[in-house]
């Protein structure tokens, strides 16, 4: 007789949270597709010419050798002082959630000079975060409920979607801008906008710009920003303004910060309670891998707040005591603000003149890691599923892994993100010569 | 007992004036008619003429209207777009000279994070801060003993560091230093070197009875980071994790601040020298369920802080056996386990208990960090260990919000691979608190203080309930008052940990000199003798 095996049932599987199993972190989006057939078969020169070229990442990769050579000169930025150990002890038991002293007055000239003096940060204003992400997450939870909203221009930083929204429970709602006066935000946008979210039922708590923006490379203009302050003064909520990009702009005299309006209006009390401005140096120094972020907020419970909370998100005592001594070397941030400057500036100038050799035209911009090309002409149909298709073309045969404006939510299809500064000039021009090969093929059969 | 982040928000008021003051000569004499003595008539007027004042007020205190748009010249721009019509329209600059009598709100989040913690443990290093002791800079200052600090190995560290710094930052063959390989984007949960090295670490430093595996390993900025993550993506708002009392202050904070996730103690007594019991669990099990809370999970610390007692094997297998048969998560948090002075028990890690046993591991995991055994809490260095695949694919996707700054990984990596000198230090590091330990302990047990067993951690959990007067909360925390305001020593009250047992206190003995240890028995048997004699 054969012995009945008892099934025994499976205990069932313990449950995981709804933030843990939910798909807010976006990494099933097309847009990461690019990513990983950039991870699977990425370029390099020598050992694989033919792979995917990654234009899709907004690294700075261009003035490395200021940072070396700064760090070869001053020894005792890496090091803890003579011998290696001085400060050492202090400075490894450090975990004050104010941050060192001497960092934070370092990040607040750092800015300062980046605005060409033009707006004054008190370091005690300054907020420490590990990376401009958790500064973006800490404020989205310290002005908003869960279920309330946050006002963004389209298009902006894809990684917004999950930054903003994931852990906090907030909502964005898009303000659409239109190439027809250059992707800039207009007071009917914001408006139309606000309305739609309270149509929606939801609470605006903010408007969140970045400056200069991404994925535009342009910087938002002077009269804007005046739009936008006047306009979150009058719904009574908060303005955001991510300067991520600050030191990138091409040249100095064309950004204007949030800082300088602010200060040209007599830094009046209903302004500056609800305006903070978010830094990090993971763009204009280069740094993404050391994790500094920070909030200058005009808003003291704000800045108490946004202090407490960093708690979880705390920068290295070592990295804090090493980029103090490099920022506060005014002679090296002069040079390097200047340096960089000028190098992205240089880039951005060949990698324009060579999309126009291919009869590929960018929005015209002055700041950042990256273009915003219009490939719209080429569409098979102007929606977001020709978009799509094209870009798939591009990253699976042209193999460069550019990024979509339907990731950005650009309102528009057609437009792509493309980064040049995270390559040698060398790669830079391959990418070129393949993109314009492609174009041509593709205008004279429609494939590739 | 503990500040607990209040979910009411604060309703908006009306943004103080230096002209408020004319505002309150109404208000008083208003308020016999408010509260009914004026009748109806008076009860609609009153309102009218508040409404009037108002209007005369704010037509007085108008902020001066913006200036016209023609003074904020365009800003110069090769770049300048043919903009669209942004010219403001005047029905909206009315609106603006009024200026905003509202002040612009927080979230109800951000409101409960604003409000002072007069948690004792935060007020405790408050002070300390502003009038910390030195043997020769500030000898009357307060001795700091309620900071979970081990300062007693740098001497070993800043060795090692004279021997090898320079190397591990520039890869050791002298080459140029390259930053590089360390400035660009890193994979947000730590270079798999930095968690190879962290696994042989924590191997060394549990007893080598287990070893962990890199790739189950997620790493983060520091352990606080940590056990946030791991809450967000084990519960969901509203939820609870059942924890032994008396447990460490900054869960509170850690846990409930922004995931909305509630802490349930389960008490443990003096007679069981505070050890976790399955009854004392099962117990607060059914009394959440009766209240309506979902237990996701149980959070407890091994080494425990602040009583310092290790879990017997025997106590984890009932425990795993529990969350097993409550489908629930089991959070062990590991961090103090290389900080071990007892010689009785052996530390056992969860790891070792599951090992090649039949238990569901999907739900262990253990939290870890370098801020207590390596004594670098500043470079922020946290570990998530769990043996669930769906944990660790959430939980990697956090770390992009507190991730571990790349020069530490380098510099971490080249420490931690230092096999001879890791050796070294967690021998010598456990010999030096097992010294401390006897000294402390011996010295408060001759002011008539005992202190309950224990054997790991970076303190003592001491009993000081003789000398309180009033055998309560209140009692206590005039005791610890004393002994921080006049005794000028800074200890941790039971309290403020969740004790259900007055007088108990945590006392952190590993950021002193030896020399320190006769001067913090003088001040300590001063607050008794006060107490004593009735002051």
């Amino acid at each position: 007789m054969a012995i009945e095996l008892e099934q025994q049932p499976k205990p069932a599987a313990v449950a995981l949270s709804r933030i843990a199993v939910s798909e807010t972190h976006g990494e099933d989006s097309p847009y990461f597709a690019g990513w990983k057939a950039y991870d699977e078969n990425p370029y390099d020169e020598l050992t694989n010419p033919s792979g995917v070229i990654q234009m899709g990442l907004a690294e700075n990769q261009v003035s490395f050798d200021l940072l070396e050579d700064f760090l070869e000169r001053h020894s005792e930025a890496a090091t803890w002082g003579k011998g290696a150990t001085a400060g050492f002890r202090d400075n490894a038991l450090f975990q004050d959630y104010h941050g060192l002293k001497s960092f934070r007055g370092a990040m607040a000239s750092f800015m300062e000079q980046i605005r060409g003096g033009r707006a004054r940060f008190d370091p005690d204003r300054v907020v420490l975060t590990a990376g401009a992400t958790a500064a973006n997450e800490l404020l989205t939870f310290i002005l908003a409920n869960p279920g309330d909203a946050l006002l963004i221009p389209t298009p902006y930083y894809p990684g917004f979607d999950r930054d903003l929204r994931w852990r906090t429970g907030v909502q964005i709602v898009p303000i659409h801008c239109h190439s027809s006066n250059n992707f800039q935000i207009t007071e009917s946008a914001l408006h139309a906008a606000y309305d739609d979210a309270v149509s929606r039922g939801l609470t605006v708590r903010g408007v969140l710009i970045t400056n200069p923006s991404n994925p535009l490379g342009a910087t938002v203009q002077r009269a804007a920003l005046e739009q936008i302050l006047d306009f979150a003064v009058e719904k009574n909520i908060h303005l955001v303004s991510d300067e991520i990009y600050s030191g990138s702009t091409f040249s100095s005299a064309e950004f204007v910060s949030i800082a300088e309006v602010l200060e040209s209006r007599g830094s009046r009390h209903v302004d500056r309670e609800r305006v903070h401005i978010v830094y990090s140096l993971s763009k204009d120094l280069g740094l993404p891998g050391f994790r500094v972020g920070t909030i200058y907020s005009y808003n003291d419970a704000v800045v108490t707040t946004a202090r407490r909370m960093s708690s979880f998100t705390l920068i290295s005592s070592q990295t804090q005591h090493l980029l103090a001594c490099m920022l506060s070397d005014e002679e090296f941030t002069a040079n390097y603000v200047k340096t960089n400057r000028e190098r992205l500036r240089r880039r951005y100038d060949v990698i324009i003149a060579g999309l126009r050799r291919a009869g590929i035209e960018c929005l015209r911009g002055n700041a950042g890691l990256f273009c915003w090309m219009n490939l719209g002409p080429l569409l098979k149909e102007s929606t977001k599923e020709g978009e799509l298709a094209l870009w798939n073309l591009i990253v699976r045969d042209v193999r460069l892994n550019i990024s979509p404006g339907s990731s950005c939510h650009c309102s528009e299809p057609g437009w792509f993100r493309v980064c040049f500064a995270n390559m040698s000039e060398a790669t830079l021009d391959v990418a070129l010569d393949r993109l314009h090969r492609f174009v041509d093929q593709y205008r004279r059969t429609g494939s590739s | 007992m503990t500040e607990s982040p209040s979910s009411e928000p604060e309703p908006p008021s009306p943004k103080p004036r230096a002209a408020a003051g004319n505002g309150m000569r109404l208000v008083v004499p208003l308020q016999g008619v408010v509260q009914g003595r004026g009748g109806l008539i008076l009860g609609s007027l009153i309102p009218c003429a508040l409404f009037y004042f108002l209007q005369l007020y704010l037509k007085r205190h108008r902020s001066p209207k913006p200036p016209a748009s023609s003074s904020n010249p365009p800003s110069p721009s090769s770049s300048s777009p043919n903009l669209g019509d942004l010219a403001r329209t005047s029905s909206r600059s009315n609106l603006l000279g009024r200026g905003s009598i509202v002040p612009v709100r927080l979230s109800s989040r951000g409101m409960a994070i604003a409000k002072p913690n007069d948690s004792p443990y935060y007020v405790g290093l408050d002070k300390v801060a502003g009038d910390r002791f030195h043997r020769v800079d500030n000898p009357e200052g307060i001795i700091q003993l309620g900071l979970s600090e081990n300062t007693l190995c740098f001497d070993l560290i800043e060795r090692w560091m004279k021997e090898n710094l320079m190397d591990s930052l520039m890869g050791g063959d002298g080459a140029e230093l390259s930053i590089n390989g360390m400035a660009t984007y890193q994979p947000f949960d730590g270079l798999m070197e930095l968690k190879v090295a962290m696994a042989d670490f924590m191997s060394r430093v549990m007893g080598k009875g287990v070893s962990f595996n890199p790739s189950q390993m997620v790493l983060m900025a520091g352990a606080t980071p940590a056990i946030e993550i791991l809450t967000f993506c084990l519960a969901d708002h509203g939820n609870a994790f059942l924890i032994p009392t008396p447990y460490y202050p900054g869960f509170d904070r850690d846990i409930k601040f922004r995931t909305g996730v509630e802490l349930i103690p389960v008490h443990c007594r003096s007679t069981d020298n505070f050890m976790l019991t399955v009854t004392a669990l099962d117990q607060a099990y059914n009394q959440a369920r009766k209240r309506g809370l979902k237990v996701r999970g149980i959070l407890f610390s091994n080494p425990s802080n602040p009583v310092g007692n290790i879990l017997s094997r025997e106590t984890l297998y009932e425990l795993l056996d529990f969350a097993q048969e409550k489908n629930i998560h089991i959070i062990s948090d590991e961090i103090f386990a290389g900080s071990l002075y007892g010689t009785a028990e052996e530390f056992v890690s969860v790891a070792e208990i599951i090992e090649g046993e039949e238990f569901d591991k999907s739900r262990v995991h253990i939290i870890y960090g370098l801020s207590k055994d390596l004594s670098l809490p500043g470079f922020r260095v946290g570990v998530v260990y769990s043996y669930n695949e769906n944990v660790l694919a959430a939980a990697k996707r956090l770390t992009r919000f507190s991730s571990i700054s790349a020069p530490t990984q380098r510099l971490l990596i080249s420490m931690l691979s230092d096999a001879k000198f890791i050796e070294e230090y967690i021998e010598t590091n456990r010999k030096r608190i097992r010294r401390m330990y006897d000294l402390f302990v011996g010295g408060l047990d001759q002011l008539g203080i005992r202190c309950a067993k224990s054997s790991g951690g970076l303190y003592c959990w001491a009993d000081m309930s003789v000398l309180i007067a009033l055998y309560s909360e209140k009692g206590e925390l005039e005791l610890w008052d004393k002994l921080l305001n006049v005794g000028k020593v800074n200890v941790t009250p039971g309290s403020a940990c969740h004790c259900i047992e007055p007088g108990w206190f945590r006392c952190c003995f590993t950021a002193l000199a030896e020399e320190d240890v006769p001067l913090v028995m003088e001040r300590i048997g001063k607050v008794a003798e006060m107490c004593k004699s009735g002051h």
